[in-house]
């Protein structure tokens, strides 16, 4: 059954990317998401950004739906169920957190609870996300453009940062690509890593095997994985599911 | 305790995964097979790849589970290597099919065997495809035609799964009597509308019942069914613990499928229900659990 919710504030983040604030009774795990409807438009996986007394949602334009939410104002409401799935779990030791692009929206509630330097990639300068929410934080950046920090993908500067100093574990949530890289080299460097997947997502509670990767369901399973489950994930970063259930090289 | 055998086929618990629910893929087949099922039918495929409808596809009831994904499936040319995966997990696969004519079945069950299913499940019951499923499946005619001409193609048992949406299962189970195993019942046409969006909730409108609030539905449409036909029957709709499991083998059904619960309970239901079938059969003096099947029949 849904809970329908008052958006209360919008906040622009990026040029592609708004938060959308509101009040829920649930109380999410950093790192769940909510299934969110907008009646006659489309129903899709959201994680959770702010899990405070006051929550967020923090979404970027891609789709039908997102760009409908792009399009609502404050006092506009939103049809919510969950929250569902695992989320991040604690870890000890140094720890970095890697996001790229929106994955930063996942990782955020995560962030606030644990102390840990951040590595934050985006495409450009102005797509870097949660840059002041976590400011007095130590941060490396990266931009596919150079425009500003290190030129280049998170994962290329990863493993610079790595060469220098290190870390004992890894959170990290973004592109199936950057993650499949950021997975390989916290592998390689024996660093302990949990990373939020994404994936085509129909039922949300684990019965319609849409989202599965190798056997294990993103929706409850996931959408966090830890090291030993995605060590066994050869289909992460290579192939994927399409709406119809058929495998096909990423 | 709780074997049984259907047409030959050996099963290690009559705790068979539903068709529809997490059997796209080989790989989450291979591991539901590791967790405790004792066969595991496919989800339903078709001649061609299929989306399914849009989201919303399911909506979270009380009592249940209502939905529509629309029979979405890799079409049958693109399932043979999640076959071979499944195969892996020693149990017995049952490859669920839906066609819209004779034909269509008949390729599809033929197609299914040569990928090494143990058995096909003719689907004549999803309740919310436009041209498939229950839409054939109340056309005793048709399914009787469809039902013939499978079991003339193939070698391998062929099992009927019947809609429960008729003034009649019996007439419809008759009609379907040359299969080899009957499956009852299917999901019923059910909708939800949300009073806040004033509009029904499923992208389709239409959906399935699944879940807790079928299973009198379902024992009655298995008890009526067993003492007309002389076919073996697999139970379906709402089993969430051992006792809903030994109710439908004793209104008559040799097996189970196991669906919504996976839901509700995760996948250690299969595990769980077969310790309570052991429990309540041990505390009962039963041996085996073939000798409860059809015990609750009064004459």
């Amino acid at each position: 059954m849904y809970r329908v919710v008052k958006i209360e504030r919008i906040k622009k983040e990026t040029p592609s990317v708004k938060t959308f604030f509101f009040r829920d009774k649930s109380s999410p795990m950093p790192g769940q998401f909510y299934m969110l409807w907008l009646p006659g438009v489309d129903e899709f996986p959201m994680s959770i950004s702010y899990i405070g007394e006051i929550k967020g949602f923090t979404v970027k334009k891609v789709g039908a739906g997102t760009s409908r939410m792009h399009s609502m104002h404050e006092g506009d409401k939103l049809w919510l169920r969950g929250p569902y799935g695992h989320g991040f779990s604690p870890m000890n030791g140094k720890i970095l957190f890697v996001g790229g692009g929106s994955g930063m929206a996942t990782l955020a509630p995560i962030i606030e609870r644990l102390p840990g330097d951040l590595l934050i990639a985006a495409r450009s300068r102005d797509e870097l996300l949660f840059m002041d929410r976590f400011k007095e934080r130590k941060i490396y950046v990266a931009t596919d453009d150079g425009s500003l920090g290190f030129k280049g993908f998170a994962h290329e500067l990863l493993e610079k940062i790595l060469e220098d100093t290190k870390y004992d574990a890894i959170y990290t949530c973004g592109p199936e690509l950057m993650l499949r890289k950021v997975i390989d080299i916290a592998s390689s460097h024996g660093i302990e890593i949990q990373a939020s997947l994404e994936r085509l997502m129909k039922c949300g509670i684990g019965i319609c095997d849409s989202c599965s990767i190798n056997g294990y369901r993103v929706c409850v399973d996931g959408p966090v994985f830890g090291s030993h489950e995605l060590a066994e994930m050869d289909e992460l970063g290579r192939y994927r599911r399409d709406r119809a259930g058929r495998k096909v090289p990423i | 305790m709780l074997e049984v055998d259907i047409n030959d086929l050996h099963f290690r618990n009559p705790l068979l995964l539903a068709s529809g629910i997490l059997d796209e893929s080989g790989d989450t087949m291979l591991r539901v097979a590791r967790s405790g099922a004792g066969g595991i039918v496919t989800k339903s495929i078709g001649m061609v790849p299929r989306e399914g409808y849009e989201n919303p596809v399911i909506y979270e009831l009380p009592y249940g589970l209502l939905n529509a994904i629309g029979l979405a499936n890799p079409g049958i040319e693109n399932f043979g290597e999640e076959i071979k995966k499944a195969k892996e997990g020693g149990v017995p696969i049952i490859g669920s099919i839906f066609g819209g004519n004779v034909d269509e079945f008949v390729y599809l069950a033929k197609k299914m065997e040569s990928y090494g299913v143990d058995a096909v499940e003719l689907n004549l019951s999803c309740p919310h495809a436009r041209g498939y499923g229950m839409e054939i499946g109340v056309d005793m005619e048709l399914v009787e035609e469809i039902v013939g001409e499978v079991k003339k193609s193939v070698g391998i048992p062929v099992w009927a799964k019947i809609t429960p949406n008729t003034d009649s299962v019996v007439r419809i189970a008759k009609a379907a009597e040359k299969a080899d195993a009957l499956v009852l019942i299917n999901t019923i046409r059910a909708m939800a509308i949300d009073i806040d969006a004033r509009r029904p909730v499923l992208s389709n409108k239409i959906g399935g019942l699944s879940g807790p609030c079928l299973k009198p539905v379902g024992v009655r449409a298995v008890y009526e069914v067993y003492s007309e036909v002389n076919k073996p029957i697999i139970g379906v709709g709402g089993i969430q613990n051992g006792r809903d499991a030994l109710e439908y083998m004793m209104a008559g059904a040799s097996a189970v499928q196991i669906g919504t619960a996976v839901y509700t309970h995760g996948l250690e239901v299969f595990t769980s229900i077969a310790r309570e079938m052991k429990e309540w059969l041990h505390r009962n003096d039963y041996e085996n659990v073939k000798d409860i099947i059809g015990a609750a029949q009064v004459k």
